[in-house]
């Protein structure tokens, strides 16, 4: 039981990211960007884009993705992934949503 | 052997699990109910029939006295459970009344939610839950008096449309920016709100309470943004709580709800929970399906046969409100894994969205026609692959596909005769379509020619064309126009011109009625559309910042490793020891690493981290400074040299013009970054013949130029004329600043523009004709009035504290 509770780290409420928006989230060293879809789903990368870093936590979110402001990298928020044409991939941190509050895997 | 059976509350849910029962084990139980209500089980979801005046109590009656008798029940009224003796196996109610259960069922419902400000205990505060609050309302809502309903979701607006049923003026307040979010896409929210204002009904989105007012009695709500709706009657219904108080005075393990089983058993053998209080599985439900379906499983466990057990599934959404058909149901999200096909109908506000995944359906909007929901459901429940028909889907089981699902010119149909067509020289559909048909005319020069229409400036050249396509049908075929992005088969000024012409006031209006192919647009689309929206509707619209780049949502501009830079407005490119020592302050307090004069006289303070910035500008402000909007498609710079107030060559005072344009212009956002200039004499020290707009001061006045470039392309500007007084010259300058507000393409520069329009065009609209220069003019003056707000003393003072801040932050052993 300890063992479980332990990884999943309660960040904030969904109400505190708008919709089609993200909030950085800093654990430990790495940030994580979490993201609110326009309905509602939330998910959370590592924040840093595969191409030259870009905080992915400020780029548009759409279509269950974000554009990243440095230079419009599309990355996908399920898998990660860069879309189209670019090839690379951040890492995806597992997130919950239980009413209202936002877990993170911190262990991940 | 015959069981005692005690329930706590007689809702729909306990009423359907005793029908269950009965059914099952007719003689197995002896049943005793605690009601808090002082009547029988009515059919709460027709409340909204009592309420609009359609329904009775008695028609929504689901067991009479005589049920109760038959089924040798005994029903306590009135009598509100106050605790339970797990120990003795004995609930006592508040009127001392004592049972003693071998089974107990909780069944307490839910307690509506009432938001937390000042007066919302005021009489005339009402919730939407029982037959006491309808009638409630009905006592205080006659017909003429007005009523505010807080909260757009399912309940709200069902109360909102009986209310209105009834003769009284409506508010629904909402905090979100459309309607029932939870249940429907922005797409679908924007119809429904449409359709409600055409009843009559006032909607307020992105609007929150801040306090309801009266003394004595409801007199109005208080909106955070200062106004105040007047009414006598507010309605609360903002969301429901499960109702697990008595549970948890029980000692029974409560989360959201009372946690059951999937056999709707608490961690007492003996007690189960169904209905709203329950949480089965971890979820908790209040539509009545799931409820129905709780009830079903808890007959069966107390009727000791085959065991059942509840499994979540997905419930369709429907508003019962007359005349509106909206139906969804299932996960509406986007992700790459997942397509969708949209169809819509703009002329008959129609909107359908499928959602597919693997080929199988997981999520259906529908609105205005939900003939198909059914269907859609079924094979989304048996998990269907749809690829077969796949083409057709969307028309549902009758459809077939015949062309193209989406018509390009349906908007273009779909206007009204009145609609105006072309800004430049006011002409309205109706003129354009009777005039071909009167003239016979086959060309766009005919027409323009004719009509005027597309003959100034050619905005609407594409609008013109698909005129030309309805009338002339396979006898026309226009120039390609390249569309916005792939949501659209709408060019840019295609999009521009309906905004207009169909008073399109929101991002999802303007998708629905131009039948934009994608829910929820693009990266692409959005900034463009926020532009126009903004542009068009000064003071109406509510700028959506998430449809904006980062460096316009933060007022900054981003660099390449994540810090921002900050530059400060100096009107005129003019400093003084006070501000400069404000500057020095501020990158020693934040150990800014770099100071950089920027081309445009500016100072640029480089590396500053996100969460400094407010700090920063509040110190900033306390100089005087606000934002020089260096991150902005918009006003960004006047560029001077010293004019005849210093340099001996000087004809004007080149600076005070520098900074009576910058005071007059500043804040305005344009389709993509302008930069201005104030030179002298011809000798151009400023630089502004290579600007979006300059001025070359002379002996006899002003020389007015516009649409020079010196980044990717270099270009000389054009000149516009020569005007004789500074106010003259910023009457022009405004007025040309308008016009490219108005016609300019999404990120498209000024010369980009003028090259697109004519440079003789512009000229003769704003020197050529008084009247029209003036009313571009007045335009920009009342834009303005809106957009000179300093975003940075905004932010400073606490606004959009999320843009800053991280949510949470922690040590990464913290998490061990």
């Amino acid at each position: 039981m300890n063992q479980i509770t332990r990884q999943w780290q309660a960040v904030g409420s969904i109400a505190d990211i708008p919709r089609n928006g993200a909030r950085r989230v800093r654990l430990g060293e790495a940030p994580v960007a979490v993201f609110r879809t326009a309905d509602d789903r939330i998910f959370a990368v590592e924040d840093r884009c595969p191409h030259r870093g870009g905080p992915l936590s400020d780029g548009i979110v759409h279509d269950g993705c974000v554009t990243c402001p440095l230079h419009n990298w599309v990355i996908d928020l399920e898998t990660g992934a860069a879309r189209g044409a670019d090839e690379g991939a951040v890492r995806t941190i597992p997130i919950q949503l239980d009413g209202d509050t936002i877990y993170l895997c911190a262990s991940g | 052997m015959t069981q005692d059976v005690v329930i706590v509350g007689n809702g729909m849910a306990p009423g359907r699990m005793l029908e269950h029962l009965f059914e099952a084990a007719p003689e197995r139980s002896r049943v005793t109910i605690f009601s808090a209500e002082p009547r029988v089980n009515y059919d709460r979801i027709l409340l909204s029939s009592v309420l609009a005046g359609a329904k009775q109590f008695e028609d929504i009656v689901i067991h009479d006295d005589d049920w109760y008798a038959r089924h040798d029940v005994t029903l306590h009224k009135g009598q509100k459970v106050v605790g339970i003796d797990r120990e003795a196996k004995i609930v006592t109610s508040q009127g001392g009344h004592r049972a003693r259960y071998d089974k107990l069922v909780i069944a307490t419902g839910s307690f509506p939610f009432v938001i937390p400000v000042p007066g919302n205990d005021l009489p005339g505060v009402v919730a939407y839950r029982d037959i006491d609050d309808v009638n409630t309302m009905l006592g205080a809502a006659k017909a003429g008096t007005s009523a505010v309903v807080i909260g757009g979701g399912l309940l709200g607006l069902e109360a909102a449309a009986g209310l209105r049923e009834r003769g009284v003026e409506v508010t629904v307040v909402h905090v979100m920016p459309t309607l029932m979010e939870r249940q429907l896409d922005p797409a679908a929210g924007y119809l429904l709100q449409k359709k409600l204002e055409a009843r009559g009904i006032t909607i307020l989105t992105k609007a929150n309470t801040k306090a309801i007012v009266g003394s004595g009695r409801v007199e109005g709500v208080e909106l955070a943004d200062g106004r105040t709706i007047p009414a006598t009657l507010v309605v609360m219904a903002v969301g429901i709580r499960p109702n697990i108080a008595l549970a948890q005075g029980a000692g029974l393990p409560v989360r959201r709800g009372i946690v059951t089983d999937a056999r709707m058993v608490t961690v007492d053998p003996d007690i189960l929970a169904v209905g709203e209080c329950a949480e089965v599985e971890g979820n908790v439900y209040g539509l009545v399906a799931p409820l129905y379906e709780m009830a079903k499983v808890a007959a069966a466990t107390l009727s000791g046969g085959p065991e059942l057990r509840f499994s979540h599934a997905d419930t369709p959404t429907k508003l019962k409100v007359t005349g509106i058909d909206l139906y969804s149901v299932g996960d509406f999200a986007e992700a790459e894994d997942r397509e969708e096909i949209v169809l819509r109908d703009a002329a008959a506000g129609i909107y359908k969205r499928i959602v597919l995944k693997d080929n199988r359906i997981i999520g259906t909007v529908l609105f205005g026609d939900t003939a198909d929901g059914a269907w859609f459901n079924d094979l989304k429940k048996k998990e269907t692959d749809i690829s077969a028909v796949r083409h057709s889907l969307v028309l549902g089981p009758n459809g077939r596909a015949d062309g193209a699902l989406s018509d390009p010119l349906a908007p273009v149909v779909a206007l009204a005769d009145d609609a105006e067509i072309c800004g430049c020289n006011g002409v309205c559909k109706g003129r354009i379509v009777e005039t071909i048909a009167s003239k016979g005319l086959t060309t766009l020069d005919a027409v323009r020619a004719h009509t005027k229409a597309s003959a100034s400036c050619g905005s609407c050249t594409g609008l013109v064309e698909k005129l030309m396509i309805v009338a002339l049908g396979d006898r026309y075929r226009p120039a390609a126009v390249s569309p916005m992005c792939s949501c659209t088969d709408l060019g840019h000024d295609d999009v521009r011109r309906l905004i207009k012409a169909k008073s399109l006031k929101t991002i999802p209006a303007v998708m629905q009625e131009l039948q934009w192919r994608t829910s929820g647009g693009c990266a692409k689309c959005r900034p463009a559309l926020n532009y126009y929206l903004v542009c068009d509707w000064p003071g109406e619209y509510a700028d959506d910042y998430q449809s904006r780049f980062v460096n316009e949502r933060v007022h900054a501009n981003i660099q390449k490793d994540g810090t921002f830079s900050v530059v400060p407005r100096m009107w005129g490119g003019v400093t003084s020891a006070k501000e400069l020592r404000a500057i020095a302050d501020v990158v020693d307090r934040f150990g800014i690493p770099t100071v950089k004069v920027t081309g445009g006289q500016r100072i640029d303070m480089l590396g500053i981290q996100k969460h400094d910035l407010p700090a920063v500008w509040a110190e900033l402000g306390k100089a005087g400074f606000v934002s020089g909007h260096a991150y902005a498609k918009g006003v960004r710079t006047v560029k001077t040299c010293v004019g005849s107030e210093w340099c001996r060559f000087g004809t004007q005072d080149s600076t005070r013009l520098g900074i009576r344009i910058e005071k007059f212009t500043w804040g305005s956002w344009t389709p993509a970054k302008v930069k201005m200039a104030v030179s002298g004499c011809p000798r151009n020290c400023a630089e502004a013949t290579c600007k979006d707009i300059g001025v070359i001061c002379v002996d006899s006045g002003y020389e007015i130029h516009f649409a020079g470039a010196a980044g990717l392309d270099i270009k000389g500007t054009e000149i516009l004329g020569l005007v004789a007084s500074e106010d003259e010259a910023i009457e022009a300058i405004a007025a040309l600043l308008q016009m490219y507000r108005e016609q300019g393409r999404y990120l498209e520069r000024i010369y980009k523009w003028a090259k697109r329009i004519g440079v003789d065009e512009i000229r003769q609209q704003i020197l050529g004709e008084a009247a029209r220069r003036r009313h571009y003019f007045e335009r920009f003056v009342e834009s303005q009035r809106h957009a000179q707000v300093d975003p940075w003393s905004e932010r400073a003072a606490g606004k959009d504290r999320h843009e800053f801040e991280p949510m949470a932050i922690f040590a990464q052993d913290a998490a061990q």
